[in-house]
């Protein structure tokens, strides 16, 4: 791993302890050009990981905090009649930024996250008639309460799948916790982090990821698993073309993380809880489980040919 | 691959002059000298001209070669067609276009001429030998011909030979399919009837002194016999020829046109059964033991138990017999033929005729005078012998009462012509005598060198029955062959004392050149309507046979597509998979156990925490695996290191899980 992604990895891991391999998730989705979705009760460090992120990377960041009562045009932006000019100027909203954490996401209603998620998809948002570009790079990590919570709309499968990961975060083990409460107040350490990497580095990794070697030997094991969630009765439906393409991303970026040139079946597998977790329900009962618990399943059932 | 036009390269004109020498190699003790000379100059003049890339001859100078050479192949055999010349044409065409042969259209049309130059090697032998060598030349010219697949770069002659193996090879189906099949015709496939046996020795119809201990020198085979049962005694086995009743005082002969059988005989004992195989003497009697019980297909027996075929052998035959060995032919015969078996022509061999007056007075009885002679014969210091001197005027007075030794046609001719002049019917008969058992076969091997002549004499109680005078010189002649009973001193083509192991390679190969003859050369029509009949097609016309081969053939076709097909399709086992399998499998008996669903890195850091001591080569072989199967960068010799590196791990002793336990 290159000294810049090493330094993003230590400074974030100084905010959100012992946390490691959920930051290393979070940067290779990033390098993997997709989106994040983290999902966790309120409290666990969400939205800390998530502007940790920002600022290491050296990414120009806006925060929007969904609500019931948000609307599109809180996050796009709006026209406002100008009486000096005698016309209208295009006021852009929060998503006119390298990284948009759109905390909370399922707190908004469909409406509205359907604007981010068109932005998400497209890389650019139409106001108005008029179709206005978004920066490069643009990611959007959003966070969301477990959806059983109270007041929530939760995102719909089609919009889920827009995500390249969903994480989740969980409780800090006992040491982690025990250094938490001993040491300061961790949003205090957000302003002292300092930015690891400036955009053009940032688009060169992404770069570098795309050269990562994938031989026939891992595309057949790739598709092995994405055979079987198709075939498997376990699960509501298989994954989708755009799923075997994110996790083909993913282990790329998650191989260059770990410093090799090529793709080996540990990194599907390292990633597959985070790609797979919020795209594969559960015919059981319907439900998306935990999505470490449906990825183990899938490993387990799938040998490696 | 070249095209029709492109130029030879040197190396493929080497290759095609190995196989054109191959198949004309064994011609060459058949050719007149000259065309040897001029062969061998027009192939070491292309070779020449290929090795230093040389413009090849004018088209006038190759036309002035061709007139002289047909002018004296017709010097040389009086005319241009026919088997021998138009081989030794052929050859010689043969080594003129090698001379034009400047692209791969003339080469091609080389190969097929090689190709026909195989078979015209069968036209003299059908040897197993000569079947294996032109397998070999065969298998030369393709193995040419693949060469022509390639430019300059070529795999290497014996990649090559390898290729056209395998072709051959899979050609075999369909050679038996169209050896078993294909209509058969009558008669020599092979031999041309006008040349083909010229030169072979053997009985004939006329017996003066010499003429058997000629056939002495012959190691040739005559005919061989595979008995249902027991082979009998050598001293039964009278192998009945041509017999012989007009005698001019020198020559005995037979019948220009015999009788055919008028009577029987009656038949003592039970009859035995066996096949006999005989090679060709352009002669049309078959062999049979005395006395014949039946008459093989498309053949007569005569009067006196003659069996003749209704054409001259020119091809091996072979026919089942049965004989009685003991019988009594004692049905009158005709008068004009006990005329014939009494005349002796006047006044040759006089004092014989005074000393068979002589003892038939002194005897009591003809069985009593017969008895006289042979005691006579035993006693008065006859001696048998391949070389007697020379007889002149009066054989048989000569022999009798001053040289005195003799081979057995002179002891029949005496034996007869004393008979005769004292009044008692006889008639020499000539054939052969004996046989050399195959131990290995299991069968019996019938010689020229076994000629023998006896004689049959006519009396009034018992009929014709069998007097061999030579047993009563050299009983060992009948008893144990004529090997032992001549002289040590006398040159015989059979070794005599010969070592029990080259004694058994000898009969090995007969064994083995008799199977040829009978399963391949002797695959007669008649087989092949018996082997038809066997399968269930009762009246096989050659219609029914070709579509019986057509059908046969594109069934073979077609498997053999398939299995070729498939092989083409099926993916060998990845060596590398192969190998890491093997590597699991070994660590699995180490007691730890890769789970389906591990990945190569993450069991190779789990296996070297469970096995540490292994943990170098764990990593090594992981490493190498890894490359190979998911990395961009290996190189060939990592399949081979990975191997190697399993192998050794294989290698390695396993530790005891008690010793561990301790530990």
């Amino acid at each position: 791993m290159s000294q810049q992604l090493d330094n993003i990895v230590r400074q974030v891991g100084e905010v959100i302890l012992g946390k490691e391999h959920q930051i290393r998730l979070a940067i290779a989705c990033m390098l993997a050009r997709g989106h994040l979705l983290i999902e966790d009760i309120p409290g666990v460090g969400k939205t800390t990981l998530a502007h940790a992120l920002a600022v290491t990377l050296g990414l120009q960041f806006q925060r929007i905090q969904f609500t019931s009562d948000l609307l599109p045009a809180d996050i796009l932006g709006v026209s406002i009649y100008e009486r000096d000019a005698g016309s209208f100027r295009f006021h852009p909203g929060p998503i006119f930024a390298q990284l948009i954490l759109a905390d909370e996401i399922n707190r908004a209603t469909p409406k509205t996250q359907s604007a981010l998620l068109e932005a998400m998809e497209e890389h650019q948002v139409t106001t108005e008639g008029e179709t206005r570009p978004l920066p490069e790079p643009f990611f959007v990590i959003a966070t969301q309460n477990p959806s059983h919570q109270i007041g929530t709309f939760p995102l719909p499968e089609s919009q889920l799948d827009r995500f390249l990961m969903r994480i989740e975060i969980g409780y800090p083990d006992a040491g982690a916790e025990r250094a938490l409460l001993q040491g300061i107040d961790r949003r205090d350490l957000l302003p002292t982090l300092t930015p690891c990497m400036q955009p053009a580095d940032l688009a060169m990794q992404q770069r570098n990821v795309r050269e990562v070697h994938v031989a026939p030997a891992l595309l057949d094991y790739l598709q092995a698993l994405i055979d079987h969630s198709r075939k498997s009765t376990d699960y509501v439906h298989g994954l989708s073309p755009r799923a075997s393409l994110a996790l083909l991303n993913a282990a790329r970026a998650w191989a260059m993380m770990d410093d090799r040139k090529q793709v080996l079946p540990e990194d599907v597998q390292a990633i597959l809880p985070g790609v797979v977790g919020h795209r594969l329900f559960m015919a059981r009962d319907n439900t998306r489980i935990n999505g470490a618990d449906i990825a183990r399943q899938l490993i387990e059932e799938v040998a490696i040919p | 691959m070249l095209t029709p036009t492109d130029k030879l390269h040197p190396r493929h004109v080497g290759r095609l002059l190995l196989a054109v020498v191959m198949v004309a190699a064994p011609h060459v003790e058949r050719l007149p000298w000259w065309t040897t000379t001029l062969g061998i100059m027009l192939i070491v003049w292309r070779a020449h001209s290929a090795h230093f890339d040389l413009e090849l001859p004018r088209k006038w100078l190759l036309v002035l070669i061709v007139v002289g050479t047909m002018g004296g192949i017709y010097i040389t055999y009086g005319r241009i067609l026919g088997r021998d010349s138009g081989i030794t044409l052929l050859i010689i065409m043969l080594g003129l276009k090698l001379l034009e042969m400047a692209t791969l259209r003339d080469a091609m049309i080389m190969i097929f001429l090689s190709y026909f130059l195989v078979i015209t090697n069968f036209l003299y032998s059908q040897s197993i030998l000569t079947a294996i060598y032109m397998l070999c030349a065969v298998w030369v010219i393709t193995a040419a011909m693949i060469g022509f697949q390639y430019r300059v770069r070529q795999p290497g002659y014996l990649s090559q030979l390898r290729t056209a193996g395998e072709i051959l090879l899979q050609a075999v189906p369909l050679m038996v399919v169209l050896f078993v099949l294909f209509p058969r015709v009558q008669g020599p496939l092979w031999g041309m009837p006008q040349d083909a046996n010229a030169g072979i020795t053997g009985l004939s119809d006329e017996m003066s002194p010499g003429s058997v201990s000629q056939l002495i020198l012959s190691d040739a085979i005559a005919f061989r016999v595979a008995f249902e049962s027991q082979i009998p005694n050598s001293n039964q086995l009278y192998w009945r020829g041509p017999v012989l009743w007009d005698f001019d005082g020198v020559r005995w002969t037979a019948p220009r046109l015999p009788a055919p059988l008028q009577h029987e005989y009656l038949p003592l004992g039970v009859s035995i059964n066996y096949t006999v195989t005989v090679e060709p003497h352009s002669r049309r009697w078959l062999f049979a033991l005395d006395l014949p019980a039946r008459t093989p297909p498309r053949s007569i027996m005569t009067n006196d138990f003659q069996l003749l075929a209704q054409a001259e052998l020119n091809t091996r035959i072979r026919y089942d017999m049965s004989s009685y060995l003991s019988y009594r032919d004692n049905a009158a015969p005709a008068r004009y033929e006990l005329r014939r078996a009494l005349a002796l022509p006047s006044g040759t061999n006089p004092r014989s005729a005074a000393l068979a007056a002589q003892m038939m007075r002194s005897s009591s009885s003809e069985r009593d005078y017969v008895s006289t002679v042979l005691a006579m014969f035993r006693s008065q210091n006859y001696s048998y012998t391949t070389t007697p001197p020379p007889l002149y005027e009066n054989p048989v007075d000569e022999f009798l009462f001053s040289t005195r030794a003799g081979f057995c046609e002179h002891y029949a001719s005496a034996f007869a012509v004393l008979m005769r002049a004292a009044g008692v019917p006889a008639r020499i008969v000539t054939g052969y005598q004996g046989g050399e058992i195959n131990t290995v076969g299991n069968y019996l091997t019938v010689r020229q060198a076994d000629a023998h002549a006896w004689v049959e004499i006519w009396l009034k109680d018992e009929g014709w029955i069998r007097v061999d005078p030579t047993a009563a010189v050299s009983p060992a002649r009948v008893e144990s062959g004529v090997a032992s009973a001549i002289p040590e001193s006398e040159a015989l083509p059979i070794l005599r004392g010969d070592h029990p192991w080259l004694r058994n390679a000898r009969m090995t190969w007969d064994s083995l050149a008799n199977s040829w003859n009978q399963m391949v050369l002797g695959y007669t029509p008649d087989r092949q309507r018996q082997l038809m009949r066997q399968i269930g097609i009762d009246d096989a016309t050659w219609r029914s046979m070709v579509m019986l081969m057509l059908i046969a053939a594109g069934i073979v076709t077609l498997v053999l597509t398939a299995y070729l097909l498939r092989r083409l399709h099926v993916t060998r086992p990845d060596p590398v998979i192969a190998a890491y399998a093997r590597f699991c499998a070994n660590l699995e008996r180490r007691g730890v156990e890769r789970h389906r669903s591990e990945g190569p890195d993450a069991f190779c850091r789990r296996a070297c925490a469970a096995v540490p001591e292994l943990a170098p080569s764990i990593n090594t072989i992981s490493n190498v695996y890894i490359r190979l199967r998911y990395g961009s960068d290996a190189q060939p010799a990592d399949v081979l290191t990975l191997q190697r590196e399993v192998n050794l791990l294989r290698g390695r002793k396993y530790a005891r899980p008690a010793r561990r336990a301790a530990a």
